[in-house]
C-alpha cells in the first residue's frame, strides 16, 4: 500500500531554504519507506500561500475558508507529517502557529511527525526541543527521535554531510513509524488514531443520546 | 412559511460618517424596523438579548410588549434568549405574560450565547454552558406545562410547591427554536423535544448548515416526531441590496469592511462565496435564497439579518421594504410550489398549538418516544443487507 507523507513548510521566501530542507525531507523519507518495501506518496503544503486564508479564518470566528478546510482534510487523512518551520524570535514562524491552530485538536493525534526548523545561525539549533516538540507533545502527535534542524552553514559549509545524515537518520525514523504502523482492516485498532479525527468539526461525529445528556447535564 | 428579519442590536459607528448612535436612536430605531416588517407583509421579528456593550438589547419583553402593542399580526421571538444566564423562572414568566400581552404572538429561541467575561456576572461559569442550556430549558418545559413544580437541579437553588403565573395562554407554551451555529448538542435536543432548530446561517458555509440541519433532521424522526422532512427548520440569512449588483456593493463595502463580526479580516468578495451573504440585486437574493432549501431541505422559516454593523436608519428601513415587497412574495411563491404536501409550510403557531388540543405531545414535558435502540439497530442492519 502507498503511505501517504504529508508536508507542512512555512519558508516565507521563494525560493525558500524551509523548503530546501522539506523537500530532502521528503525525498529521504519516500526512500526510507522504498527499502522498506512500501510506496510512498508526497503532498507539500506551503503555508505561505495559506497566510491570507488563515487570517480570514482566524478573523470570522474560526470558519474555514475552503482552501483551509482541504488543507485540514490533508492533513487528518496523512500517514506521516514532516513539519518544516523557520526559526522567528526564538520559535516556530507566526504563520506555522497559525495553521497548527487551526488544525482540529485530534487532528493529528497518535500520528508520527518529524519536525525540522531552518535558521540563519545554529545557535538556535535547540528550538526543535523547547518549541516544536512540546507543541506536537500536546497534539498527541509520535514526534520522531531525531529532529532535524539547519543553519544557513549547513547547506554549503563543512557541516553540509552531517546535515545529510541527520536527514537520513530521522527520515528512517520516520519510514519505520509509517511502516511499522501496518494495515487497515487488519485486526483492531490500538491507538484509536482512526477515530474521532477529522478534517473539520463535523455534525457527523457520533452524537449522545439526549437522555444520556439530560442524565449527566451535557457532561 | 414564515419569513422576517433579527437583529443582534449592536451599537455601531457609521464608518461613512463617523457618527454613533445612541443607545436610545437605535431602540427606536429597531422598533420602527419592527413596524415597518408588519406594514410591508413580513411575518416575524425576532431581537437578540446581550448585557454588554456595543449591544443594547438587555429587555427583549419589554421590547417585544412595545411592538406587540403597536401591531396586529407580527409574529415576535428572541434570536437569541439566554437559557444559560437567565434564570428559567424568569422566563417562563416574562414570555408567558409577553404571550397574553401579543394574544399568542410569541415564540422563543434559544441560545447560550455570549462570551465568557458576561457569565460570571450572573453567577455563572461558561465552561458549565451546555449543562446549563440542558438543564434550564428542562425546568423551563416543566414550569410552562406543570401546574405545580417540586425541582432540584444543580444550578439554581430548588423550587418546592412553585407554580409559575401567569399560566401559558390558552394552556399552549409558546413554540420553542433552538439556535446553534456548531454545537450538535443543540441539535439533539431540538430533536429531542420536537422543538425547532434554527441555524443562524451567516458566519458558515451553506455544507456546514446543512451538515447540521441533517443532524437534527435524522434525530427528529429518530424520536419520533414525524418524518426528518417534516422537521421544523429555520435560517439566518444576510443580504443587502440595490438596483444592480455594483450599486450594492459600493453601498455596503464600507460597512462590510469594518464590521465589528468580520471587518478588516475576508474581502466582501470572499466572504460572499464563503456564507450565504448576497449583496447584489433582489433578484439574486431570491435565487440564492431558494438554494437554501436545495441544501438543507424545505424549510418553514427564513430569517434576514439586516441591521448591524452601523448601517444607517432609513437605509435599513429601504432595505425592509425591498425585502417585503420585492423579495419575499416571490420566495413565498416558489417555496411553496417546490414544497411536498406532507411537510408543513409553517411553524407551529399558538393558533395550531391550541388546536392540537391539550394531548398533543407538545404539551409533555420529554414528547420524545421511547426508542428501543436494539429493535433500531436491526432494522437499520436489513435496510443495508
Amino acid at each position: 500500500m502507498t503511505r501517504r507523507i504529508v508536508v507542512l513548510t512555512a519558508g516565507l521566501s521563494q525560493p525558500s531554504s524551509t523548503r530546501l530542507l522539506a523537500d530532502r525531507l521528503a525525498d529521504a523519507v519516500t526512500t526510507q519507506v522504498s527499502a522498506r518495501g512500501e510506496a510512498a506518496s508526497v503532498e507539500v503544503i506551503e503555508l505561505r500561500e495559506l497566510a491570507h486564508d488563515l487570517a480570514t479564518t482566524m478573523t470570522t470566528g474560526g470558519m474555514p475558508t475552503p482552501a483551509v478546510e482541504e488543507a485540514r482534510a490533508t492533513v487528518a487523512g496523512a500517514d506521516a507529517l514532516i513539519a518544516v518551520t523557520p526559526v522567528f524570535a526564538a520559535s516556530y514562524s507566526g504563520l506555522f502557529k497559525m495553521f497548527v491552530d487551526v488544525l482540529d485538536p485530534e487532528a493529528i493525534a497518535g500520528m508520527p511527525v518529524l519536525v525540522a526548523a531552518t535558521a540563519g545561525t545554529a545557535r538556535h539549533q535547540l528550538v526543535l526541543e523547547h518549541a516544536l516538540r512540546p507543541l506536537f507533545s500536546y497534539l498527541r502527535a509520535a514526534v520522531v527521535p531525531t529532529g532535524v534542524f539547519a543553519a544557513t552553514d549547513d547547506f554549503g559549509g563543512p557541516g553540509s554531510q552531517d546535515l545529510g545524515r541527520r536527514i537520513s537518520r530521522a527520515a528512517g525514523e520516520l519510514a519505520a513509524a509509517v511502516v511499522s504502523a501496518g494495515v487497515a482492516g487488519f485486526g483492531p485498532e490500538a491507538s484509536g488514531r482512526e477515530t474521532g479525527r477529522g478534517g473539520g468539526r463535523g455534525s457527523e461525529a457520533e452524537v449522545t443520546d439526549f437522555e444520556d445528556l439530560l442524565a449527566g447535564l451535557g457532561q | 412559511m414564515q419569513f422576517g428579519i433579527f437583529s443582534v442590536g449592536d451599537v455601531t459607528q457609521d464608518p461613512t460618517t463617523g457618527r454613533t448612535p445612541s443607545e436610545g436612536e437605535r431602540i427606536s430605531a429597531m422598533s420602527a424596523y419592527a413596524l415597518k416588517a408588519e406594514e410591508v407583509g413580513l411575518d416575524v421579528f425576532a431581537t437578540g438579548e446581550h448585557h454588554n456593550p456595543p449591544f443594547m438589547t438587555s429587555a427583549p419583553t419589554t421590547h417585544l410588549a412595545w411592538i406587540a402593542a403597536q401591531t396586529q399580526r407580527l409574529q415576535l421571538s428572541t434570536s437569541t434568549t439566554l437559557i444559560t444566564t437567565t434564570d428559567p423562572v424568569r422566563i417562563a414568566e416574562d414570555y408567558a405574560f409577553l404571550q397574553h400581552l401579543s394574544g399568542g404572538r410569541v415564540d422563543l429561541m434559544m441560545g447560550r450565547g455570549n462570551t465568557g467575561p458576561v457569565y460570571p456576572w450572573f453567577g455563572k461559569d461558561i465552561r458549565q454552558g451546555l449543562p446549563l442550556a440542558i438543564e434550564n430549558y428542562h425546568l423551563l418545559r416543566r414550569l410552562w406545562r406543570e401546574e405545580v413544580v417540586d425541582w432540584q437541579g444543580k444550578f439554581r437553588t430548588p423550587l418546592q410547591g412553585f407554580t409559575s403565573t401567569p399560566r401559558p395562554l390558552d394552556g399552549a407554551p409558546p413554540f420553542v427554536w433552538h439556535g446553534s451555529i456548531r454545537s450538535t448538542e443543540i441539535a439533539e435536543q431540538a430533536a429531542y423535544y420536537g422543538d425547532g432548530f434554527f441555524h443562524n446561517n451567516i458566519f458558515w458555509n451553506i455544507e456546514h448548515t446543512a451538515q447540521m440541519v441533517d443532524l437534527y433532521r435524522r434525530r427528529f424522526e429518530h424520536y419520533g416526531h414525524g418524518s426528518k422532512d417534516q422537521a421544523i427548520v429555520g435560517l439566518g440569512g444576510q443580504v443587502f441590496m440595490a438596483g444592480t449588483e455594483a450599486e450594492a456593493k459600493k453601498a455596503f463595502r464600507p460597512y462590510f469592511d469594518v464590521a465589528p463580526v468580520y471587518g478588516h479580516g475576508p474581502s466582501l468578495e470572499g466572504f460572499t462565496r464563503m456564507t450565504p451573504l448576497t449583496v447584489g440585486t433582489p433578484e439574486m437574493v431570491i435565487e440564492r435564497t431558494l438554494g437554501f432549501a436545495d441544501a438543507v431541505g424545505d424549510y418553514q422559516r427564513q430569517m434576514f439579518l439586516m441591521d448591524h454593523a452601523g448601517l444607517p436608519k432609513d437605509v435599513v428601513l429601504e432595505q425592509i421594504e425591498i425585502l417585503g415587497r420585492e423579495v419575499v412574495p416571490v420566495l413565498r411563491r416558489e417555496f411553496e410550489a417546490r414544497r411536498p404536501a406532507h411537510v408543513p409550510s409553517d411553524p407551529p403557531t399558538h393558533a395550531s398549538l391550541v388546536a392540537d388540543g391539550p394531548g398533543a405531545p407538545h404539551h409533555l414535558v420529554a414528547p420524545a418516544a421511547k426508542v428501543d435502540l436494539r429493535a433500531d439497530r436491526t432494522e437499520s442492519e436489513h435496510a443495508t443487507a
